[in-house]
């Protein structure tokens, strides 16, 4: 299993592998908003929150139809599907290594990307908080996604579809979170939604994206 | 290690269409099966049935569990990774330890740091075969191994599988080349065609249905 991870980090990290891929849009959705919005820092420090959380689910979503689509292009995953590890395993450690190269990039990287948007005091602690809370969710969410839509030509489009209604509840707890934070008010409810449909997602779902992926090998 | 596979009465489909039927044979250890037929009979369908890619429309197989290594078409390999950890992941996947003998068995030893992708065609099914030696599975299910292999390779491939028989394992192969070893039974598969009229098919009931809907 931990050679499976290794295995997909390397080759992220490898020419081609897309690693960055996610953090340079999330650079250039929080460079080009203030040039859009105008330089009035009332404004962008009020819609900050949402743009930055929005900013990191679509960096999330752009990785996404890689992370089954080339293993089964090359034959890996007929290979990993008759493999003494199982499927439930196999999507666990392929989202986990999607979350390593995309999700923990936008954490790190998040408070440095709130400058630009003149985020204020409390709010660069809570968007590092929420991020991390919450980026699990929309990588496991987005695997099952890809397992769902693996094989299909062109399953880009589809897969955005598919995924964008399931990474609603986690963009309005997660930004909710951020805003609540930044006014001062408290913010242990949404936060615990927020890690609430994480854990629901991380313990469920790779059971549903291993039964994706039995279906679509057929 | 048990390497005995038993096939009784397996009906098999693509595509939700039904194309072998009534198919039965036994592969005991130390054995090769020779899978024949025309074009689109159904052998790579066969052998993704039996490795459990994709269930039987009826009949049984039985065999040990965790006991097959199976290669299709495509071999598997990361272009942006070397002979070497290509190789060594797919040891770790398999819990195997040293590939150092299957390198040199497949011929692969000049090549070790080399980045897959820059392998020539026939250097990648080497080191796609490669990964069944280091799989330590008993039965190798094999779908053309030896597509795009010069002669010697061919050789080098047939020497590997007589000493994974000569082991006790056992390999059943979908291929039209002779690979020159004298204890492969043949198996042709055009007889057990399934038949048109049998196609629609009612032996399953609702729970076939659900299924199709999904195949």
């Amino acid at each position: 299993m931990i050679a499976l991870l290794l295995r997909d980090l390397r080759l992220a990290i490898r020419a081609g592998g897309g690693f960055g891929l996610g953090l340079a849009f999330f650079l250039i959705v929080t460079v080009l908003v203030p040039f859009g919005v105008g330089p009035e820092g009332g404004t962008l420090a009020k819609i900050a929150p949402g743009i930055l959380w929005v900013g990191a689910l679509l960096a999330c979503l752009l990785s996404l139809d890689r992370i089954f689509a080339l293993d089964f292009e090359d034959g890996s995953l007929d290979l990993l599907a008759t493999a003494p590890i199982p499927l439930e395993a196999v999507v666990t450690m392929k989202a986990a290594a999607h979350w390593l190269t995309t999700g923990l990039p936008l954490v790190v990287a998040a408070p440095v990307f709130g400058v630009l948007l003149n985020l204020q005091g409390e709010g660069f602690f809570w968007l590092t908080v929420s991020l991390a809370l919450g980026t699990p969710a929309l990588s496991v969410i987005g695997t099952f996604g890809a397992a769902l839509t693996v094989g299909l030509k062109r399953g880009g489009l589809l897969l955005s579809l598919l995924v964008l209604p399931l990474y609603v509840p986690t963009l309005i707890f997660g930004a909710e979170t951020v805003r609540r934070g930044t006014e001062g008010m408290e913010t242990g409810a949404p936060l615990m939604l927020l890690a609430g449909i994480t854990a629901a997602s991380v313990a469920l779902l790779p059971f549903a994206s291993a039964a994706a992926i039995r279906v679509n090998l057929r | 290690m048990n390497a005995h596979l038993t096939v009784t009465d397996l009906a098999i489909r693509r595509g939700g269409i039904p194309v072998l039927e009534g198919v039965s044979f036994t592969l005991q250890p130390g054995r090769a099966l020779v899978l024949r037929g025309p074009n689109g009979v159904g052998k790579t369908t066969l052998l993704r049935t039996l490795a459990g890619l994709q269930p039987p429309l009826a009949g049984t197989i039985s065999m040990p569990p965790d006991a097959i290594a199976y290669s299709g078409h495509a071999d598997g390999l990361k272009a942006t990774l070397s002979v070497t950890e290509n190789l060594s992941f797919w040891a770790a996947i398999y819990g195997t330890g040293g590939f150092a003998p299957v390198l040199e068995a497949m011929n692969l030893e000049a090549l070790q740091g080399r980045l897959a992708g820059s392998l020539s065609a026939g250097q990648k099914r080497r080191l796609g075969l490669a990964r069944l030696l280091v799989s330590g599975r008993p039965i190798w299910m094999l779908d053309e191994p030896t597509v795009s292999l010069d002669a010697a390779s061919v050789a080098l491939f047939a020497q590997a599988v007589r000493a994974h028989l000569a082991g006790g394992g056992a390999a059943l192969m979908a291929t039209h080349i002779d690979l020159g070893i004298a204890e492969a039974e043949v198996l042709d598969l055009a007889p057990f065609k399934a038949r048109p009229s049998t196609a629609g098919g009612n032996a399953g009931g609702r729970g076939r249905e659900f299924d199709e809907a999904f195949a």
